[in-house]
């Protein structure tokens, strides 16, 4: 693979996402991991425009960025005044958790890098830059009036309960 | 760039998301974690559509786009019980939160 400019922007957005997703779980700020956070997103979204998923990174944009942080940033202040975690490690049980779920994760981690690196299937799959003509107006075949309409249906149906749902649940109690 | 390099960044973003989830002590930032998971998922999804199946194929991109609709309205769900829980127990702390009846 010669390096070219292509490449170069990938490993960019490539060590974008990765870096910012480690800050979002290490940084003790919350308000700062939520950043981090949005930096991931717009990464993951990168990514994607290099997938030649170009309709697919419009709406990471625009439900994650745009929906969900705003979301969680206001779960975020609508919760707690004080947004530092504390700084010491205080029990024995704390600690016994942050080793026990560094192990997991690491076991874990090094389990998907074994499948991925012995799978055959997926070995020498190399993009060959080949550009698609853009995606928007096959997908809006394929789920207003293709083999996708069904599935529509249901999500939005699961949509409106889950937004319904969660009016309900955190609307303020009147007691009469 | 080969599928092995979306499939690594995939898996470091669901590694990481994992480990938010085990270790973190507050409701917020195991959404956090969860959000992490779910995009590792999504972003498999659009790699195996770009690589495996032929190119005019975007069967994965399509799910893709579900996998985003339900983490939104997952977000959705989460942070209203997270409001809920902060307002019946004044804190989201996971593990103060251990009665059933309120």
């Amino acid at each position: 693979m010669e390096f070219t400019l292509k490449t170069f922007i990938f490993y960019g957005f490539a060590l974008m996402t990765v870096a910012s997703a480690l800050l979002v779980v290490t940084v003790r700020n919350i308000v700062h991991a939520a950043f981090s956070l949005m930096v991931t997103l717009f990464g993951v979204a990168g990514l994607y425009v290099f997938l030649q998923a170009d309709f697919l990174a419009a709406t990471q944009v625009i439900v994650y960025v745009g929906g969900i942080l705003v979301l969680i940033l206001f779960g975020v202040m609508m919760t707690s005044g004080h947004f530092e975690m504390p700084r010491q490690i205080k029990s024995r049980i704390e600690r016994g958790q942050l080793l026990l779920g560094g192990v997991v994760a690491l076991a874990l981690f090094m389990l998907l890098l074994t499948v991925i690196a012995n799978t055959p299937a997926w070995k020498n799959l190399i993009d060959d830059g080949t550009e698609l003509p853009p995606t928007t107006e096959k997908i809006g075949e394929f789920i207003l009036a293709g083999e996708f309409l069904l599935p529509f249906e249901v999500v939005s149906v699961l949509l409106l309960v889950a937004l319904i749902g969660a009016a309900l649940i955190s609307r303020k109690e009147v007691r009469d | 760039m080969t599928l092995q390099h979306y499939l690594v960044i995939s898996a470091i973003l669901f590694t990481l998301g994992i480990f938010a989830v085990l270790t973190r002590r507050n409701a917020i930032s195991i959404l956090m974690g969860i959000e992490l998971i779910l995009n590792s998922c999504n972003l498999n999804f659009a790699a195996f559509s770009r690589f495996v199946t032929p190119s005019d194929d975007i069967n994965g991109q399509i799910i893709a786009i579900f996998g985003i609709v339900l983490a939104a309205a997952e977000a959705a769900v989460f942070l209203a019980i997270i409001l809920a829980i902060y307002r019946e127990f004044g804190s989201i702390r996971p593990d103060e939160v251990d009665t059933l009846k309120g």
